[in-house]
């Protein structure tokens, strides 16, 4: 018997976690794993809800959650490498131009 | 105090350690591993919910796929030996205390206009079952089969936009 409250409290620690490691760390790929951290925070309230509630429509977004998140890391990851590859450097302070 | 309980205050510290160190560290791979961590406690908070499916898919997901992805680019790039750039003077604290008054404010709207009293209760020995399997797999290919075409659309995007990305043009020195 857990009150709902704990766990949406559990969620927003740790999405307060991943805001500040998305405002104060320096490497993308840091900051991607916090995006993945707040992603995660959102799923479990929406899985905490669909239980409390007895219905599965919350687990249901979830698994879309998860696909979405996959596909962003795909494409994230990938754009990070291009953008080693053509800069020879990913701190972000760098990345202030489109063009090489 | 019952069981319940106990299991989830130990998972939840485990949890957040883990966040705070995958924050804090430098070392990116060890970011990543920590961050595993986090995965696998929050994959026991959903087998606590009663949300097996969405556990497994959490572990196999995230912790499997993804975070390799992760590792793999993180020695790939050679990141956890770049330098450390200069960090700001204020930007350390003032996303402490960003991240704190969110946290604190959100608590504050919960308990202030949220008063509830919705309990989770030990799920029923029922939905550990394949039950619960089939219910979720009627809702997700009956009612949510149009947003499940597009994810596997928006999946296929995903994978033709990076192998585009990072496929070298013609010409380019290797």
């Amino acid at each position: 018997m857990v009150p709902i409250e704990y766990y949406i409290i559990l969620s927003v620690i740790l999405f307060s976690i991943g805001v500040a490691g998305v405002v104060f760390r320096r490497n993308p790929l840091v900051i991607f794993m916090s995006i993945e951290l707040m992603l995660n925070a959102a799923n479990l309230a929406f899985v905490a809800f669909s239980s409390v509630l007895k219905s599965f429509e919350g687990q249901i977004f979830v698994f879309f959650v998860i696909a979405v998140a996959a596909a962003e890391v795909a494409v994230g990851l990938a754009l990070i490498v291009e953008i080693f590859k053509s800069k020879r450097t990913i701190d972000v302070d760098q990345l202030n131009s489109m063009k090489e | 105090m019952n069981t319940e309980l106990i299991v989830f205050l130990v998972l939840s510290l485990v949890a957040i350690v883990t966040a705070i160190v995958m924050l804090l560290h430098r070392n990116p791979v060890y970011s990543a591993l920590f961050l595993v961590l986090n995965f696998i406690a929050v994959a026991v908070f959903y087998l606590l919910l009663g949300a097996p499916f969405i556990a497994m898919a959490q572990i196999t997901v995230y912790a499997g796929a993804i975070m390799v992805l992760f590792l793999f680019v993180i020695m790939l790039l050679g990141a956890e030996r770049l330098p450390d750039a200069k960090v700001l003077r204020l930007q350390r604290p003032l996303a402490y205390g960003l991240a704190i008054v969110l946290a604190a404010e959100t608590i504050y709207l919960l308990f202030t206009k949220a008063g509830s009293n919705l309990v989770v209760t030990t799920p029923d020995a029922s939905l550990n079952t394949m039950e619960s399997l089939r219910e979720i797999a009627m809702e997700l290919f009956n009612r949510f089969l149009l947003p499940f075409e597009v994810t596997s659309i928006l999946l296929l995007v995903a994978m033709i936009g990076a192998i585009v990305l990072s496929k070298r043009e013609k010409g380019e020195p290797k």
